[in-house]
């Protein structure tokens, strides 16, 4: 451990000396030494990238060209044919004309929206009452979301589903959003971003004489804007993918969200590709937007999601 | 304005507050608070703060966990009340196939689908870390999986992986021949184990790459001085400095395999496969516990299992990681 401890002083002058070509911001492609990177690396790299692309995204593409191609097109050709021919949204039709995809959409929106509305809130104000406020009981609080947490959710479907046919929301929408709408995940990642913004600027706002209130939402909030983008991303994200709940919570085809509404269609026209193929088109495209707009928020969720899970 | 009729609701509706007295709701940013206000304000709010989430995390998870560990020990029915029967539940689970079948196929997914989860995505971070142009695209296209529902990509590959689908059709224009892999038992088992895996590659190289990010250059340097050579450097510098993280993914991605359900379910039909061979213990859980006739006592023994079984993954994986600390 010594030597390398000295070994790394040795070289410590080498980042120095790259800072100037930096400076001159010509474009290199250097290794995280400041070095630069053999062509032959660089080629392999991108070569070793383009076929890791093909595997993760090929399968979506070969989904989006198989909902693209007509009835007229042999789609089991071998060798495939990877282009539609005569590209036409006919499938598209067909959806909905065989379920009610585009309800189910709006189902399946409705849910998410309410999700990321009642996550936000819901998780901002228990996280800053975790964080911030000095009462009797915050350690147990902040115990029972912990366990909550560790709950592992697959376990105890049934048993939601009792609580829920108890309270007569099963077979609602209100009951497919329910158990997740303030997820115990995210109090805790609004606690910590809470915890970490500095506490002389509410003290001061106590001074003056600002009640809990005013401190949360003119002070604490606006501070912590982005982990609460965090937990809106991950709360729509997770209500418009489920699949368990809703499966089990759900019984009538009119209230079925689009994942539980796709299951159905590949349940009964399983043989129909092209079909089942636009459907499934038609659940990811939104996401992919979502994720396209605002991918450094998705990246940052995962960051802070895994520190914490 | 509204917030100081809000704040003092609770100590209208008896919440606990060291007085009751002196309670006059005035605009608060008017005038410096009285002390027993700011008292009150301490004691009552918060609690009106965590109540929201409190009460959805009380009733809808943690209700429901000791509800099902209660059920356990009963023979309720979805629709009947059930009474206590001891251990019959769990004695009758020792003589079920199909639980011993669920059981061998989810500890089957964590012993193959948790080695992969927690080396490939490390590899595919090496290759993403370093910022040569266009980098933030392959990033960006790695973790579309991980955005898209797992029913989307169960169906995705249903159709890819069909007789007449594309890998199939890849497989016999070179020459290969057919493959079942969702005929067959054992190949729809590994087939969705891959599904699994693809899903979660992109999450965990972001894991990962946060985790690279901190790995002080020095050592590379040095061990590049002293002449070792990418693998070399690998092993004995990157897997060092992210051990921890790699552990954090083991843990993860353990409990999540050890609860598979989409993915299987997509791929081999409701009734787990050919006979039911690729059931897994979610699975069981949701068809023994679900519809008119549910054996909601039995479906919670199961249950049960899958909670003992995902605190001593937990537990492992967590000891493994100060055992090497040694």
């Amino acid at each position: 451990m010594p030597t390398t401890a000295k070994d790394a002083s040795v070289s410590r002058p080498d980042p120095a000396t790259s800072a100037p070509r930096t400076r001159t911001r010509r474009r290199r492609v250097t290794d995280e030494n400041g070095r630069r990177m053999p062509v032959w690396e660089l080629a392999l790299r991108y070569v070793l990238l383009l076929a890791v692309l093909a595997l993760m995204i090929g399968p979506f593409l070969w989904q989006l060209s198989t909902s693209l191609k007509g009835p007229h097109e042999n789609i089991f050709s071998s060798p495939p044919s990877f282009l539609p021919s005569d590209p036409t949204l006919h499938n598209y039709e067909r959806v909905a004309d065989t379920i009610p995809v585009w309800d189910y959409a709006l189902n399946s929106l409705k849910v998410a929206a309410a999700n990321v509305v009642t996550n936000c809130v819901g998780a901002a104000l228990a996280g800053y009452a975790l964080a911030r406020l000095r009462y009797r009981g915050r350690k147990a609080a902040t115990l029972v979301f912990i366990l909550a947490m560790l709950v592992p959710v697959e376990g105890i479907i049934i048993a939601q589903f009792t609580t829920m046919r108890d309270l007569g929301l099963n077979n609602t929408l209100m009951g497919v959003l329910l158990p997740g709408c303030v997820s115990a995940l995210n109090v805790l990642l609004m606690r910590n971003a809470f915890l970490n913004l500095p506490y002389e600027v509410e003290e001061a706002a106590f001074v003056d004489g600002a009640n809990v209130w005013q401190r949360f939402f003119r002070i604490a909030l606006p501070a912590v804007k982005g982990t609460l983008a965090v937990v809106a991303i991950f709360a729509f994200m997770g209500a418009w993918d489920d699949f368990l709940w809703p499966l089990i919570v759900l019984s009538d085809p009119d209230k079925f969200t689009l994942t539980i509404g796709l299951n159905y269609l590949h349940g009964t026209f399983a043989n129909d590709e092209r079909l089942v193929a636009a459907g499934t088109v038609i659940a990811v495209l939104p996401l992919i937007v979502l994720f396209a707009c605002l991918q450094r928020y998705f990246f940052r969720g995962v960051g802070e999601g895994a520190v914490k899970g | 304005m509204k917030s100081t009729a809000a704040a003092s609701v609770p100590a209208a509706t008896g919440a606990p507050g060291p007085s009751a007295s002196g309670r006059r709701s005035r605009p608060a940013d008017t005038a410096a608070p009285r002390p027993r206000r700011i008292r009150r304000q301490l004691v009552t709010s918060p609690w009106l703060f965590a109540a929201p989430g409190l009460a959805i995390v009380g009733v809808f998870i943690l209700y429901p966990f000791v509800g099902t560990v209660i059920n356990s020990f009963t023979d309720k029915r979805q629709l009947v009340e059930g009474k206590y029967v001891g251990l019959a539940n769990f004695r009758e689970l020792l003589h079920d196939d199909m639980f011993w079948i669920g059981l061998r196929n989810s500890t089957l997914y964590v012993l193959v689908v948790v080695p992969a989860l927690v080396v490939l995505p490390l590899l595919l971070a090496l290759l993403v870390q370093k910022q040569i142009p266009g980098i933030t695209f392959f990033r960006s296209a790695f973790y579309t999986p991980v955005v898209a529902s797992i029913v989307v990509v169960g169906l995705i590959w249903v159709w890819m992986l069909d007789e007449r689908g594309l890998v199939n059709a890849v497989l016999e224009a070179v020459g290969a021949g057919k493959v079942g892999f969702l005929s067959d038992q054992w190949l729809l088992l590994f087939s969705a184990m891959a599904v699994t895996v693809w899903k979660g590659l992109g999450y965990y190289m972001i894991i990962y790459l946060a985790a690279l990010a901190n790995v002080p250059r020095e050592l590379h340097e040095a061990a590049a001085v002293d002449g070792a050579g990418p693998v070399r450097r690998f092993l004995s510098v990157t897997v060092p400095a992210v051990r921890s993280t790699m552990v954090l993914v083991a843990a993860l991605s353990s409990v999540a395999a050890f609860k598979v359900f989409s993915e299987v379910y997509l791929m081999a039909g409701p009734t787990g496969g050919p006979a039911g061979e690729d059931t897994t213990l979610v699975m069981l859980v949701q068809r023994t516990g679900t519809g008119l006739t549910g054996r909601v006592g039995y479906a919670s023994a199961i249950s049960v299992v899958i909670f003992v079984v995902t605190v001593a993954l937990m537990l492992l994986v967590l000891r493994a990681d100060r055992k090497e600390d040694k």
